[in-house]
C-alpha cells in the first residue's frame, strides 16, 4: 500500500478497450474519496480498434500542476496479457511500483514479480460471467477497476461502486459492481 | 456549485452555454472537436436553448458571429489551427467592427507535416488582429476565464473580441476537476447582455461602409486605446471573480513564488502549470528562480514585465516561433523593456510540434539559464537525430 502524496498510473490496452475509460472512472472515484489533484488522460495518436494503447491517471492530495505525460509510473495496468510482448510495461516503473494485469495466471507467474509487486486478476472471464460484452467482447475494464483498491490505498472499492453505478444504468449497473466487487475477491497479489 | 471531472474542451462547452449565448456557430476540428459535441449535446438536452447554427466553414463560422453580434446578441464558437487561420480575413472584420465576440482556440500545430498536438503558432500568427488573447493552464482556468471573458469583451471601454487559447489534448482532452457554480451564480456575475449599438430595421444605420483616411485612422486609435483599458480591466474582473468564487488565476499574469526571485520565468499555457513544479524542484535545490505565468498577450502587458524586471532577470520559454527571427514572447519582452531596464533576458524555443516538456526539462532550462550558459535563442530538446 503506498502513501505517497502523488501517485502516477499507467494504463496499457488495446484501442476499444475503454483503457481511457477506465482513467476517468479511477480518477473519479479518487475525487469522491477526498484526493483533491486528479487527473486522466489518454496518449493521442493514430488510434485503432485492437492496437497497443496507453491511458494516463494522476491521483494527488491536492492541486496538480503537471500536464506532460507520465514516464516513471508507481503502477502500470495491463488490460491484455498479450501486449506484454509487444510492449516494455516495466519501463520507467518505480523500484516501489506495482503491475496489474488481466490474466488467468498468478503473481508469481511472470518473471519480473521477483523484483516488482504484482496483482492479478482474470477480468476477463468476471466480464463474461457477468455478461459485460460490448459487440460480443468483453468490457475489462469494469473488473479492472474492482482490483485498483486492492493496490491502492487512496481509491475505495466503494467509491468505485458508486461511480460506475453512475456511468452504467439500471440492470447494466447492477452487474458492472457486481462485476467489481467479484475482481476484488480475486485479485492476487505476491507482497 | 457542483464539481465536475471532466476534460478542456467539455469544461469549455458548458461554461460556454452557462454565459448563455444567443447565437453559437461553429464547424469542427480536431482537437476542438468536442467542444462543438459538447454543445450540441446541451441542445439535445435542452440546456442550451439558443441558436446553434452549423456551418460549413470556420470563415463561415465567423462571418455568422459576426452577423449575431451585429444583430446585437451574445456569441460564442471554437476553432483550433487551420481553422483559425481560414478566419483570419474575419478576425480582423470582427476586432474592426468592434464585435463582443469570444471564442476557443485550442492551440495547435500549423500543417504540413500534419501534425493535431500542442503548439501557439496558429494563435501567435494571429496577434494582430485586434483580439484580446487570454491562455490557459488547467480546466478550471478554462471555465472560468470563459465567463470572465464575455465580462471583458463587452466591457463599454473594451468592446472588442476575445479568443480564449489552450492547448491541444494536453487540456483540451485531459481530465480534471472543475468547480462549476449555479447558472444564478453565472447570471448575477455575467447579467444580460445590452449592446451598446446593433443593426436594427425600425432604427436603420449604416455600417461598414466607405470611410476617408482620418476616420479610418481614428477607429485604429479607438481600438489601441480597447486595448489600453483592457489591461486594467482585465485584473479587476478577475478580482471580482475572486470575490465571488473565491479564486484568481490571475489578471494579465500568475506570479507563483516571486517573492525572493532573482530569475523569474516566464511561461504560459499547460507549459506555465507546469512550471510550477519545477519552481518547487528549483527552490529545494536553493535557487532563486520564481514563475510569472503570462496569461494575456493582446493587451501586452508593457508595465507588468518592467515591474518584474526590477525584480529578477527574466527567462522566457516559448511554444512558438516567428520563423526568421526568435520566440514572440521573448522577442516582446524584450522590447518592452527597451531603455527601462538592465535586466537580463534568456529566450528558449520549446515543445514545438507537440513534443512534451517535463517540469525536470523546464528546470534544465532555468538551470542553465542561471548559470549563464544558454545560448542566444536556443531551441530545447532538439534532438540531432
Amino acid at each position: 500500500m503506498t502513501a505517497k502524496s502523488l501517485v502516477e498510473i499507467v494504463f496499457h490496452g488495446r484501442g476499444g478497450q475503454g483503457a481511457v475509460t477506465a482513467a476517468n472512472l479511477l480518477v473519479a472515484a479518487a475525487f469522491k474519496d477526498g484526493n483533491k489533484g486528479v487527473q486522466a488522460f489518454p496518449v493521442f495518436g493514430a488510434e485503432r480498434r485492437g492496437a497497443p494503447i496507453r491511458a494516463f491517471a494522476r491521483i494527488s492530495d491536492s492541486e496538480i500542476h503537471l500536464r506532460s505525460e507520465i514516464y516513471e509510473p508507481d503502477i502500470v495496468i495491463v488490460q491484455d496479457e498479450s501486449i506484454i510482448e509487444l510492449v516494455d510495461i516495466l519501463k520507467g516503473l518505480k523500484k516501489d511500483g506495482t503491475i496489474l494485469i488481466n490474466t488467468r495466471k498468478k503473481p508469481k507467474d511472470f518473471i519480473f514479480s521477483k523484483t516488482f509487486r504484482v496483482a492479478t486478476v482474470d477480468a476477463t472471464s468476471i466480464a463474461l460471467k457477468h455478461d459485460i460484452l460490448v459487440g460480443g467482447i468483453p468490457v475489462v475494464n469494469t473488473p479492472i477497476l474492482g482490483a485498483i483498491p486492492k493496490i491502492l490505498n487512496k481509491v475505495t472499492l466503494k467509491s468505485v461502486q458508486s461511480v460506475v453505478q453512475s456511468k452504467w444504468k439500471g440492470e447494466q449497473g447492477i452487474l458492472n459492481v457486481k462485476a467489481t466487487q467479484d475482481a476484488y475477491d480475486t485479485t492476487e497479489v505476491n507482497k | 456549485m457542483t464539481m465536475m471531472i471532466d476534460t478542456g474542451n467539455y469544461i469549455a462547452a458548458k461554461a460556454a452555454i452557462m454565459a448563455r449565448p444567443a447565437v453559437v456557430a461553429a464547424y469542427p476540428i480536431t482537437p476542438q472537436t468536442t467542444v462543438v459535441e459538447g454543445i450540441a449535446k446541451y441542445v439535445d438536452t435542452g440546456e442550451y436553448k439558443g441558436e446553434y447554427i452549423c456551418v460549413e466553414s470556420e470563415h463561415s463560422a465567423m462571418s455568422a458571429c459576426i452577423g449575431a453580434s451585429a444583430a446585437g446578441v451574445r456569441t460564442f464558437t471554437a476553432t483550433s489551427s487551420h481553422g483559425l487561420l481560414l478566419m483570419h480575413e474575419m478576425l480582423h472584420w470582427a476586432a474592426l467592427a468592434r464585435m463582443p465576440i469570444v471564442m476557443c482556440n485550442i492551440n495547435r500545430v500549423v500543417g504540413p507535416g500534419w501534425n493535431i498536438w500542442a503548439d501557439q503558432n496558429d494563435s501567435i500568427s494571429q496577434r494582430d488582429t485586434g483580439w484580446i488573447q487570454i491562455y490557459c493552464s488547467s480546466n478550471q482556468e478554462i471555465f472560468d476565464t470563459v465567463i470572465q471573458s464575455f465580462k471583458i469583451a463587452e466591457h463599454e471601454k473594451i468592446i472588442l473580441p476575445v479568443m480564449i487559447n489552450y492547448d491541444a489534448f494536453v487540456l483540451s482532452h485531459t481530465s480534471m476537476p472543475a468547480d462549476i457554480p449555479t447558472q444564478k451564480e453565472i447570471d448575477d456575475f455575467l447579467p444580460a447582455y445590452k449592446p451598446h449599438w446593433k443593426l436594427d430595421v425600425n432604427n436603420p444605420i449604416t455600417f461598414g461602409n466607405i470611410i476617408a483616411p482620418m476616420s479610418y485612422y481614428k477607429v485604429r486609435k479607438a481600438m489601441q486605446d480597447a486595448q489600453e483599458h483592457a489591461k486594467t480591466i482585465i485584473p479587476k474582473i478577475t478580482k471580482e471573480w475572486e470575490q465571488t468564487f473565491k479564486r484568481n488565476h490571475g489578471g494579465l499574469f500568475e506570479e507563483y513564488k516571486t517573492e525572493d526571485a532573482e530569475f523569474i520565468l516566464i511561461s504560459s499555457g499547460a507549459l506555465g502549470a507546469e512550471s510550477k513544479a519545477a519552481i518547487d524542484e528549483l527552490q529545494k535545490k536553493g535557487l532563486k528562480v520564481g514563475l510569472a505565468r503570462l496569461r494575456v498577450f493582446r493587451p501586452f502587458p508593457t508595465e507588468e514585465i518592467i515591474r518584474l524586471s526590477k525584480k529578477a532577470h527574466l527567462i522566457v520559454i516559448d511554444r512558438n516561433i516567428s520563423i526568421g527571427n526568435e520566440g514572440a514572447m521573448f522577442n516582446e519582452i524584450k522590447a518592452a523593456l527597451y531603455q527601462k531596464s538592465d535586466a537580463k533576458v534568456i529566450g528558449y524555443i520549446a515543445g514545438l510540434g507537440g513534443t512534451d516538456v517535463t517540469y525536470k526539462d523546464i528546470e534544465k532550462m532555468c538551470e542553465k539559464a542561471v548559470r549563464g550558459k544558454t545560448k542566444t535563442n536556443e531551441w530545447y530538446g532538439l534532438r540531432e537525430d
